[in-house]
């Protein structure tokens, strides 16, 4: 049951009318009253018209993933009504702008309706149609403000933060604001049963969007060039980098760039200006989805193949083709792992949150230049797009980049001959030099078949100990990359395992289950190739629930085929739908798994269906 | 690519350039394309022109994608990193090098199929941007590696070594260029040294994208009676439509800016590229005019060379982007990453 810092709620509205910045507006403020609190944007892939929804799910206990039970509906589009209402729990509220009857077809017993005549009041106030249709997201902001309880200290600070600068727009904002405020409290029973109370629940928290963070890493970072290609839901991260960028990175004294802004005709153009940048010793980055990795994955294996760092933030969508390209998924997991022809195997690291996004998007340049490879950063939408509270970012200045082996003027000069690929380190790792720096480093980088020298091969024995050397790296990667988390427990029957962004999913699940007796051990999976921990957390287990969004379970399938495993150890659950993850899923798909157990036990396999 | 290593031989004779250096030191790798191949001149117009500009082999980048013209760069300048790309891809490479390291003296090799149909999106875009760098397309007409299909550029009616008539309409570089608005094109023949090595020069002192365009035959694909892109075809109709010479500022001569009534285009470095010839009335600088007497030529069946066009007053690509002076890959880390006081002040802004 819903109560004080223990709800949820959703807003229905058509997408192009501003409502963008009501939800905002409402979910900061509960955020600076303290209240861990959560939004989902579950919009569509359009301009203006289509509906759009978003929820807020205020949860004290600090659980952040989406919930799937509304305790209260802001029912704005009349398109969606009908399916709208109906979503809301048996007991819970509809807010409407009762200026028209609603429907008798759409009445429930068991739901509140609560009525504010919004378009009656605006009518009344606002002449010019646009702005009415604007301001009535902050009035039913407003009607929230009193119904929730919010502290409209906060709100007006938030709204003068928005408009400040706007004497017009401030005050026509702050009248809608308070009409829907005032006519709540005189008409209305506020607050509802649920509601906000001021909390200390967010000191040294921040609300923040995964696709921010991974800018300001690849800023922190050192980045100098980034190539791109506009494509959802990717584009933000170029969107904040340039921002960034303009702020933090031109020179004081000359007003230039220390930076390059590439708008690439296309993801195989972006992918190769990144190769021909990281190539000549710069960091060098893009940003895209599902579709740009299709595109880029004939240079990434000319990138993986002549071992040249390139870092790739793949902010996942819906597949395959064009798909849903405003919903998440975590469908390029085996894409990624294994893009492009021949034989490649990439390093991939999967941030849970912004706050990873900005640790991994860092480590992911040190990674890529240590092992002369791409790293992906497997992010996805719900992680990219979503405002999601998270510990303050942090920097420790003494941070210097792993540029990896990389021979100076110097080094050159004092070494007999050069050889691009000989000879290897103890991660089977090869010192590259730059172009521009000592002819005595010049080599001629080749996407075609080469021996341990860099020179030019079709001789069987020469070419395979080229590809044994790269298979060996990979798997060397392990010692670097991310180690697991895992949670273990006392009395725990399986294991649980997850990837990115079902993190906060599986951890609220994990306590549920724990409520209901059943104990499980967690794992969540932060890179590949998987150490040790990953395999012996198996191990220890029965069996293990695989939790991801897509439909083929690709974490599972890599999982196989990457570690000694047997295969049926491990039972997938698998949410792929577009919608961000609810631990409702999680315990549900658990239920069911658990109840064809008993069934057909001895048939582990079969029950994988 | 296959590669051989060339034995370097120097006799105390040869001539050395500003640097020291003598024509050896521009040489690469042993070519092994067929014999007679146009490539080869051109990659010899190449070393002589790099060595006449006295350009240090290590500040050199060389780039090709996948074709014969792209095996290429192995056959010069050996001082020089090099990077053999994927097939149309070389624009984007050599655009990601170029933003990093503005120093690099570029050059990319490639061919009528990599550039003009696989990469013809990537060669427009880095038209446009003003890349820095010599493009030249080694034009054969035909895909020499896969034995002999036509190519983009091959011409209506030209014939196939089986005897196959091409049908359809060719892209011509100069003109796609001219178009998306290319600030040097120039267009040579394998065959002729002489005007090739100046425009190769002239294209190194250009700031921005130089595209050559160079005539040069497939001796085993399309050498035959009835190609328009033959030794014998092109030699017939070549026709010089400039002919120019690249004065350094170094000499006496930059000072005038028409010579004999000629005109003369100060380059950025100061150097003057001198228009020893060109037709009444054409102006290499003025571009509609270009276009329209070069339609009018090659209606004709002519194939006009030269340096065709030139405009020195654009922005190169990292002048669009106002990028600093100094190479991005020597800009020292601590003025790339903000540090911890500024991240912390930033993290007041998502509260």
């Amino acid at each position: 049951m819903p109560a004080i810092n223990d709800f949820a709620i959703k807003l229905a509205n058509v997408n192009g009318t501003g409502s963008a910045s009501a939800n905002g507006l409402l979910m900061q403020s509960m955020f600076r009253m303290g209240i861990p609190v959560a939004g989902k944007n579950l919009f569509p892939s359009n301009i203006q018209g289509l509906p759009t929804w978003y929820e807020i799910r205020v949860s004290g206990k600090g659980y952040g993933a989406r919930a799937l039970d509304y305790d209260l509906m802001v029912a704005m589009n009349a398109q969606t009504y009908a399916k709208d209402v109906k979503e809301v729990r048996s007991g819970g509220y509809v807010l409407y702008d009762s200026t028209w009857p609603l429907p008798s077809e759409l009445y429930r017993e068991d739901v509140t309706f609560l009525g504010v005549p919004l378009s009656t009041m605006l009518t009344e106030t606002v002449p010019e149609p646009r702005t009415r249709i604007l301001l009535k997201n902050i009035m039913y902001s407003g009607s929230l403000a009193a119904l929730l309880e919010l502290d409209m200290e906060i709100v007006e600070e938030l709204i003068k933060e928005a408009y400040g600068k706007k004497q017009a727009l401030l005050d026509s904002n702050r009248k809608a604001l308070h009409q829907g405020y005032e006519y709540a409290k005189a008409n209305l029973s506020c607050p509802l049963p649920f509601h906000c109370a001021r909390m200390d629940g967010n000191r040294n928290k921040i609300l923040i969007d995964g696709n921010t963070a991974t800018a300001l890493g690849a800023i922190y970072a050192g980045a100098t060039v980034a190539a791109w290609y506009p494509i959802t839901p990717a584009t933000s991260v170029m969107d904040a980098f340039k921002g960034f960028a303009d702020r933090y990175r031109v020179d004081p004294v000359t007003k230039k760039n220390n930076f390059a802004f590439l708008q690439a005709e296309d993801e195989l153009a972006a992918i190769g200006m990144v190769i021909g940048a990281s190539w000549a010793g710069a960091r060098s980055f893009t940003s895209t989805a599902g579709p740009g990795i299709s595109l880029m994955s004939e240079l990434i294996g000319l990138a993986y193949y002549a071992e040249i760092p390139a870092v790739i933030f793949d902010i996942q969508r819906t597949g395959p083709s064009t798909g849903m390209p405003t919903r998440t998924q975590q469908s390029d997991i085996m894409l990624c792992a294994f893009a492009s022809h021949g034989d490649t195997k990439h390093i991939l690291l999967f941030p849970n949150d912004p706050k990873e996004c900005f640790d991994f998007a860092v480590q992911s340049f040190d990674l890529a230049e240590q092992f002369q490879t791409p790293v992906f950063m497997m992010s996805d939408l719900d992680i990219g797009m979503n405002d999601w509270v998270v510990d303050r970012l942090e920097w420790n200045d003494d941070y210097r980049p792993n540029r990896g082996k990389v021979l100076t003027s110097k080094e050159l000069d004092d070494i007999k001959t050069y050889y691009r690929y000989s000879p290897e380190d103890e991660n089977f790792v090869a010192a590259r030099t730059l172009p521009g720096i000592n002819a005595k480093g010049s080599f001629f980088t080749r996407g075609s078949g080469h021996n341990r020298l860099g020179g030019y091969t079709e001789t069987p024995a020469e070419y395979q100990e080229v590809m044994d050397r790269l298979l060996k790296k990979h798997k060397a990667a392990a010692k670097f990359v991310p180690e697991p988390i895992i949670e273990r427990k006392q009395n725990s029957t399986f294991g649980l395992i997850s990837v990115g962004g079902c993190d906060r999913a599986c951890r609220e699940a994990v306590d549920l289950l724990e409520a209901d007796g059943i104990i499980a051990d967690y794992m969540r999976i932060r890179a590949f190739p998987f150490g040790r921990e990953v395999e012996q957390f198996i191990m220890e287990h029965d069996f293990c629930y695989v939790v991801e969004q897509n439909r083929d379970a690709q974490l599972k399938s890599l999982l196989v085929l990457e570690t000694r495993v047997p295969k049926e150890k491990l039972l997938s659950i698998l949410v792929y739908g577009g919608f961000p993850l609810s631990a409702a899923s999680v315990v549900e798909g658990i239920q069911h798994k658990k109840a064809k157990k008993q069934i057909a036990a001895k048939d582990l396999v079969l029950m994988e269906e | 690519m296959p590669s051989i290593a060339k034995p370097i031989v120097t006799h105390p004779s040869l001539e050395k350039n500003a640097l020291g250096l003598n024509l050896r030191a521009y040489e690469g790798a042993m070519s092994t394309l067929c014999a007679g191949c146009g490539h080869d001149s051109v990659t010899a117009a190449i070393i002589r022109a790099a060595w006449k500009l006295s350009i240090e082999p290590h500040t050199m980048a060389k780039f090709s994608g996948i074709g014969c013209s792209s095996k290429t760069p192995t056959y010069f300048v050996s001082g020089a990193h090099g990077f053999n790309s994927a097939h149309g891809r070389m624009p984007s490479i050599a655009t990601g090098a170029g933003a990093a390291n503005r120093r690099l003296v570029s050059i990319g090799v490639s061919g009528d199929g990599d550039s003009l149909s696989i990469g013809i999106g990537q060669m427009a875009h880095a038209i446009r941007r003003n890349l820095n760098i010599v493009y030249i397309i080694e034009n054969n007409g035909v895909y020499g590696l896969t034995k002999g299909q036509f190519s983009a550029s091959a011409d209506v009616g030209s014939k196939s070594k089986r005897g196959e008539a091409n049908r359809v309409s060719p892209i011509d570089p100069v003109m796609f260029a001219l178009s998306l608005g290319v600030t040097f094109v120039a267009r040579s023949f394998s065959g002729e040294k002489e005007q090739l090595v100046p425009i190769i020069e002239a294209a190194f002192k250009h700031q921005g994208l130089a595209l050559v365009d160079v005539i040069s035959p497939c001796v085993t694909f399309n050498d035959h009676e009835g190609s328009t892109k033959s030794y014998a075809y092109t030699r017939k109709h070549d026709f010089h439509v400039t002919d120019s010479d690249v004065i350094f500022p170094a000499d006496e001569l930059i000072a005038s800016i028409s010579v004999n009534g000629h005109t003369a285009v100060t380059m950025h470095d100061g150097s003057v590229v001198h228009f020893t010839r060109t037709p009444e009335d054409y102006d290499p600088r003025d571009r509609a005019k270009v276009f329209a007497y070069l339609q009018r030529h090659q209606q004709e069946g002519k194939v006009p060379t030269g340096i065709l066009f030139i405009d020195e007053s654009q922005s190169d690509m990292h002048g669009v982007m106002a990028t600093t002076d100094t190479p991005l890959t020597e800009v020292p880390f601590d003025d790339l990453c903000p540090g911890n006081a500024k991240l912390e002040a930033l993290m007041e802004e998502f509260r």
